[in-house]
């Protein structure tokens, strides 16, 4: 498995996470095929979630290393787009839609300079393309959940990256929105982007994703959805919760409790 | 004003701005509190200063006390990360351990013999803005200056990191370092504000201007500007009653300013000012204001129900549709749970625009009534039938749900609802209510 190519654009090496000394994911070895839409599937606490953050390098490894193109995200960070969880902001904060969209282009601008007319153009762009234009001066608490939703995939389009990490994009959103980021998705795809998508409807994984990553603390299956995402590969992600990994890492958090 | 007034203003003018600006991030990004520990865990920083320098040394004392300011915050994080302490236990068993080490060596002080007088340590504690001398507004302007010129520089990353430090992270800025940036110059401005305003009081020179500021904008970079102006607003305030505005109520004598005992001190009085302001913002501020969101509430709630007027009433003209005939209130009154005297005023709302009119025997609907209060009952038995049809509600629960949602159907949902149930376009359909046996069937 040691094709480190640089068509490759997310390769993960064996990576272990662990919070507090629990591990919540395993021995994660992992290629993503490029210009594809991926779903990262499992159920809750499987660690979707915390996959993406550690591959993003926003948790730290406990073992393991994880390759964008052939080189670490350090040097690859222009090459990422990023759209957290709605819930990990204050969407009471002080900025309007725009400024929030903006903010994808600050990456580029480097320390100090601020964003000027060019900027502002790629943002107002970005907000048209999810169907946001006419809320671009409202302040960011006056937008519905799924309005909000799409103004995080508008700063991660203003990011103009090659790969894309989306976590729980479709949580929680109207029809509009739902049907706004499907539609996005396809676009991304048709310009040849690959797309990482913390997902967990199971109804729609078929329809939205030509890939899937099964996962359950430890990589169950990865692979083409119509190969992949079968019964069998299911129950294995899903099926009897308390597995054995479950109870190794408890026993070795307890053993860390003093 | 004497001169000596006009260089305390001048400080305590530059230090309340200072603080605004840069406390407002420390509020957005709910640090508030950060304030309140980097200036009580100043104090031993400075008595530890006195006692190794041997007497009062300006800067030996300033670096003592952002030393002590900084490692109490350090001690937090490390509380935090290595036990299962909270953040703010932590917080307030940081402060309170600094604070108490920093009475016990001021009384060290004191005590010895020749110290005590001249140490004049307990000032820090309540401050003593008169005291300040022209080296100390310099050392404030300089301050205050490298301040704002960082946060005019360094906008866009201190926003960034503010709104959406993950994301700040992703995008490679080093979130650590901004981090540090913010809180070390939130501990100078402390360090040097102690003497003015305390260590007791420091804090709200951080947080009262942010918070106010706030209720007035939805924009970061007029909060900023906001935030600024009135913490120099109560930097002037304060240092203006304590100086003689006073006076006239308290009989002090203004000329003995500077010998502070005979003056209010000047701390408190600006915090007092900056509680005035943020009181002010709290209840008057447009649109996030108590007074304007009780106004809102209120029209919002008169509309809703002036519209269910509207519409009782064209139920009970329903038959005699299309003559438009006078009903009696109390008529209305036994289909609506309204006092009387509410009653009347949602008349006069409906009245006033042009949608009643009054006649002898009760209200009567105008043309125009007539109009508003059909669309009125055609979306509120579209959305009863759709309750009762399309997700099964019992009939006798479907009128009260439907009330409060018929205002705020959009044209376009009414369209699809007429679609999903196939009633005819644009028409009103016939009440649930009315005719038991007539009923839709599921």
């Amino acid at each position: 498995m040691s094709t480190t190519t640089a068509a490759v654009p997310v390769e993960v090496h064996d990576v272990t996470v662990a919070y507090h000394r629990k591990p919540v994911l395993w021995d994660v070895d992992l290629t993503v095929p490029e210009g594809k839409l991926v779903g990262i599937v499992g159920p809750n606490g499987a660690g979707k979630s915390t996959l993406i953050k550690a591959m993003l390098g926003l948790v730290p490894l406990a073992s393991g290393k994880v390759e964008f193109y052939g080189k670490p995200y350090a040097q690859q960070r222009h090459l990422v787009g990023y759209v957290p969880q709605r819930e990990s902001v204050d969407w009471d904060f002080p900025v309007t839609a725009l400024d929030v969209v903006m903010m994808g282009t600050y990456g580029r601008l480097g320390w100090f300079r601020r964003p000027g007319a060019a900027e502002r153009l790629v943002a107002e762009q970005c907000l048209e393309k999810v169907g946001m234009s006419e809320f671009a001066t409202r302040q960011i608490r006056q937008l519905s959940g799924g309005q909000q939703q799409r103004v995080f995939l508008a700063r991660a389009l203003a990011q103009d990256a090659k790969i894309y990490f989306m976590d729980e994009p479709f949580a929680g959103v109207d029809a509009t929105t739902e049907k706004a980021i499907v539609e996005l998705l396809q676009a991304l795809r048709e310009d040849g982007k690959t797309v990482l998508v913390v997902h967990h409807d199971l109804q729609t994984v078929s329809n939205y994703f030509d890939h899937v990553i099964l996962l359950n603390m430890r990589l169950v299956a990865a692979g083409p959805t119509e190969t992949t995402f079968t019964p069998e590969n299911l129950n294995k992600t899903f099926g009897g919760r308390l597995t054995i990994l479950d109870e190794a890492a408890e026993a070795v958090r307890l053993g860390d409790r003093r | 004003m004497t001169y000596l007034t006009l260089i305390v203003l001048l400080g305590t003018t530059l230090l309340g701005a200072t603080a605004g600006v840069l406390g407002s991030f420390a509020v957005l990004r709910r640090r508030a509190l950060m304030g309140d520990l980097l200036s009580h865990a100043a104090l031993p920083g400075l008595c530890l200063a006195f006692l190794v320098m041997g007497g009062r040394h300006f800067l030996g004392m300033l670096l003592g006390a952002l030393a002590t300011g900084l490692a109490g915050v350090g001690l937090i994080i490390l509380v935090c990360r290595w036990t299962r302490t909270k953040e703010d236990a932590a917080l307030g068993i940081v402060l309170s351990t600094f604070f108490g080490a920093g009475i016990v060596l001021s009384s060290i002080i004191q005590n010895q013999p020749d110290g005590g007088s001249k140490a004049g340590l307990e000032s820090y504690i309540f401050g003593q803005a008169a005291g300040m001398i022209q080296r100390d507004v310099w050392l404030i302007g300089i301050v205050a200056a490298a301040a704002l010129l960082l946060v005019a520089l360094l906008y866009k990353e201190f926003k960034l990191f503010s709104f959406d430090p993950g994301f700040a992270e992703v995008q490679g800025w080093p979130t650590l370092l901004l981090d540090i940036v913010m809180m070390g110059s939130l501990a100078v401005v402390t360090v040097i504000g102690l003497p003015a305003v305390g260590v007791v009081l420091m804090a709200a020179m951080f947080i009262i201007p942010g918070a106010s500021a706030r209720f007035w904008t939805n924009r970061l970079g007029l909060m900023l500007v906001l935030s600024g102006v009135f913490g120099a607003l109560t930097g002037i305030l304060g240092t203006l009653l304590s100086a003689g505005a006073l006076q006239q109520w308290t009989g002090i004598d203004p000329l003995a300013f500077g010998q502070t005992d005979k003056n209010l001190p000047a701390g408190p009085l600006i915090v007092l000012s900056g509680t005035a302001i943020f009181l002010v913002s709290m209840f008057f501020a447009p649109s996030r204001g108590i007074l304007a969101r009780l106004i809102g509430d209120l029209r919002f709630r008169l509309a809703t129900a002036g519209e269910n007027l509207l519409r009782t009433i064209y139920e009970l003209n329903e038959s005699k549709l299309p003559r438009s005939e006078a009903v009696a209130l109390d008529d209305v009154l036994l289909r609506r749970a309204w006092s009387r005297r509410w009653a009347r005023l949602l008349v006069a709302w409906a009245a006033r625009k042009g949608f009643l009119s009054s006649e002898p025997q009760g209200p009567r609907l105008t043309e125009a009534g007539i109009t508003r209060a059909a669309q009125l009952v055609r979306a509120h038995r579209l959305w009863e039938m759709f309750l009762i049809r399309g997700i099964h509600v019992a009939p006798d629960h479907v009128d009260r749900d439907a009330d409060s949602i018929e205002h705020r159907l959009t044209p376009e949902l009414l369209e699809h609802l007429e679609a999903d149930l196939t009633s005819p376009a644009g028409e009103i359909p016939r009440s649930p209510h009315a005719e038991p046996e007539e009923e839709p069937r599921v």
